[in-house]
């Protein structure tokens, strides 16, 4: 029986691995939300290679249809290539293109699939999907043939809530929201990427880092991966850590803020905010 | 057995199906999670809910389920587990322990009751917790045999009721989701669809004839793929008397970014003047004269104007009536203004329709707007997507 248990390079809760588990458990594809920078993409990739399985990623976007991921006819390169006389026009399985699905169910192992930010698509992308996902098979109308998984892959799906889903299509999936990682989790998530940084500079960075998204009113929250940039900096720069707070206990504005901070207003907004806080000291 | 939570998470406005309910039996039946209550409040979240924003609702409707388990040994911080265990060891023997284990939870609560009332309830808490015992949604579950085990994961069921008592998730219960897929469908009455936009589809037709020109050789065309081409202005009443029907103008305002690909918004207050802005927060500083809009977006815009309507008639009908700046002309002319450049338009009221005609200022708007003012209900708004998409 496979089971994920988190990995070295990816710091999973308790209640993500739940849910990972289940999801293979009982072969149910796993909806991913969260912030954006909470690593719903790298689940299934860690998933994937922790379990050892190949990965197959479907990237959605405004224009992709539910039939891209089964298989496409490609109708116009046949009927070019009847025109000019090619032999391989007299079989049509020549040209149908198989999709991300058709490879995942006709794999010899079974395999991860990660359906990347599935709200990006037309509203009716979902539920063109429902019966694929949940018996994972399809039929192919040009050749008549049946594809059904041989292995029913792992699915991960996720989701930056620009589009509602449908009811039907949420009912078949298991839901897990990945939280904004707590204080103790990003120290562990720092302590992956960075296992020799100073420990009194990841405090003060820290520090900072969650005071900057206590502001309210920021158009744009720093996340984990723009923490761990920042962090890349500062190590790479080898900035002290009392850089990151003035000798008087004042607060100042933190170097490489740009790094956190990637909108011009909010950057205007903190540097308002630290004058405001200087004076009334 | 679980059927009791699952109506009451139903019954808290939940939105669980059976067949996600089967899920969650399915996979107790399958041991997914152990079973502590900690695995089994995320398991369940896992299985039931499906949007991030009914978390704080389950949270407080599993609280309110389980609430009382807490009461339950193991939970309880006056019954710690070693007294539980010592209680065990001492009123019933290995061999009645060792079935007992396979029993479940009410059974096992029963044989506890029985044996503690023959000590004449010792502890009055003692008593408590086996009376509630009997009520325990843990029961002789057939999928979950095991129930909570006498002694096992306590400190794992302290845990999860500080996760749903803390009520993380309690931002992001806007419930402003909820109604705005049927909000959705009724603005799907306002669709035109039109070929706009990067050539992607075969146009059959197209390339039949082209190739026949072409003398039989194969001519490919494109063309763009139908979208819903409809475009859209919104101007939304903010402040004021407009405070009440936040909800509703929020769910309104985004179905509406939904659905229309075109839609432009504008905010102004009580009746539309000279100006009106885009950002609330920068209302003083970013005014935009509608003098500007009229230009800028031409006819073929579907005009939506959301507010009460509700405010001094000399508001409307006087110039210097606006209860912010002097305004050198009345908001009736501005509203004409807005009518005449964008014919197809319609008002909409959240104000239940029932108190209309009491109130002056709707009468005068709704005689100026020609009688397309329509309530902000899913059949008024049916009304108003139909209005609007019939020609003028």
């Amino acid at each position: 029986m496979m089971r994920f248990e988190g990995s070295n390079d990816y710091v999973a809760t308790p209640d993500l691995m739940l849910a990972v588990n289940a999801s293979i458990r009982l072969q149910r594809p796993l909806l991913i939300k969260g912030e954006p920078g909470t690593g719903k993409t790298m689940l299934a990739e860690q998933v994937a290679s922790a379990l050892g399985l190949p990965l197959l990623q479907w990237h959605v976007k405004s224009t992709t249809k539910a039939q891209q991921g089964l298989y496409e006819y490609d109708a116009v390169s046949r009927l070019r290539d009847s025109q000019l006389g090619d032999d391989r026009v007299r079989n049509i399985g020549n040209y149908i293109v198989q999709g991300v699905l058709w490879q995942a169910f006709t794999a010899e192992q079974p395999t991860v699939v990660l359906i990347d930010e599935v709200d990006k698509a037309d509203i009716e992308f979902p539920n063109d999907l429902l019966r694929e996902l949940d018996r994972m098979e399809f039929h192919v109308y040009e050749t008549r043939q049946t594809i059904v998984a041989r292995h029913r892959p792992i699915v991960f799906i996720t989701s930056n809530n620009e589009k509602e889903l449908p009811d039907a299509f949420l009912r078949r999936c298991f839901f897990h929201y990945i939280r904004f990682p707590d204080r103790d989790t990003m120290q562990r998530i720092v302590d992956v990427h960075f296992p020799d940084i100073r420990e009194t500079l990841l405090r003060e960075a820290l520090e900072v880092f969650f005071g900057l998204r206590d502001i309210p009113g920021l158009k744009k929250k720093p996340s984990t991966s723009e923490l761990i940039d920042w962090l890349k900096l500062l190590m790479a720069e080898d900035i002290p850590e009392d850089a990151l707070r003035s000798k008087d206990g004042k607060p100042v504005m933190p170097p490489l803020a740009g790094a956190l901070l990637k909108n011009e207003q909010d950057l205007h907004l903190y540097e308002r905010l630290l004058a405001m806080a200087r004076q009334h000291r | 057995m679980l059927i009791d939570f699952f109506l009451h998470l139903k019954s808290r406005r939940l939105p669980v199906s059976t067949r996600e309910f089967l899920t969650l039996l399915e996979g107790l039946r399958d041991h997914v999670c152990t079973p502590s209550i900690d695995e089994f409040y995320h398991y369940s979240r896992l299985c039931l809910i499906k949007d991030e924003s009914l978390y704080d609702r389950f949270d407080l409707a599993f609280g309110e389920y389980f609430g009382h388990v807490t009461e339950l040994p193991g939970l309880e911080v006056d019954l710690p587990e070693d007294w539980l265990r010592a209680m065990a060891r001492r009123h019933l023997s290995p061999e009645e322990r060792a079935r007992l284990e396979k029993l479940g939870w009410d059974k096992l609560m029963d044989e506890f009751k029985k044996r503690l009332q023959e000590q004449k309830g010792r502890h009055q808490g003692g008593s408590k917790w086996v009376g509630t015992g009997g009520s325990s949604p843990f029961g002789n579950s057939g999928y979950h045999p095991e129930g909570i085990r006498v002694g096992g994961e306590s400190a794992g069921n302290r845990t999860a009721v500080k996760v749903w008592e803390q009520r993380e998730y309690r931002n992001l219960d806007d419930s402003v989701e909820l109604g705005t897929r049927n909000i959705k469908v009724a603005l799907r009455r306002l669709r035109r669809f039109a070929r706009e936009g990067a050539a992607e589809e075969l146009d059959l037709d197209g390339t039949i004839a082209a190739t026949a020109r072409n003398a039989g050789w194969l001519d490919l065309m494109m063309r763009p793929e139908r979208h819903n081409a409809v475009k859209v202005l919104l101007f939304l009443d903010v402040g004021g008397s407009m405070d009440d029907h936040i909800r509703i103008c929020e769910q309104l305002f985004s179905a509406c970014r939904n659905e229309f690909k075109h839609l432009e918004h504008y905010y102004f207050h009580n009746c539309v003047y000279e100006t009106v802005w885009r950002d609330s927060h920068r209302r003083h500083a970013e005014r935009i004269a509608v003098t500007d809009l009229l230009h800028k977006y031409g006819p073929d815009y579907k005009l939506i104007i959301i507010g009460d309507a509700t405010m001094s008639p000399y508001e409307i009908l006087h110039p210097h009536g606006s209860i912010e700046h002097l305004n050198p002309e009345p908001g009736a002319a501005w509203l004409r203004r807005l009518l005449d450049a964008w014919p197809s338009a319609v008002w909409l009221n959240p104000e239940p329709e029932r108190l209309w005609p009491y109130r002056k200022s709707i009468e005068i708007i709704h005689q100026i707007v020609g009688e397309r003012m329509y309530p902000t209900t899913l059949s008024g708004l049916e009304q108003a997507m139909t209005r609007l998409s019939r020609k003028h």
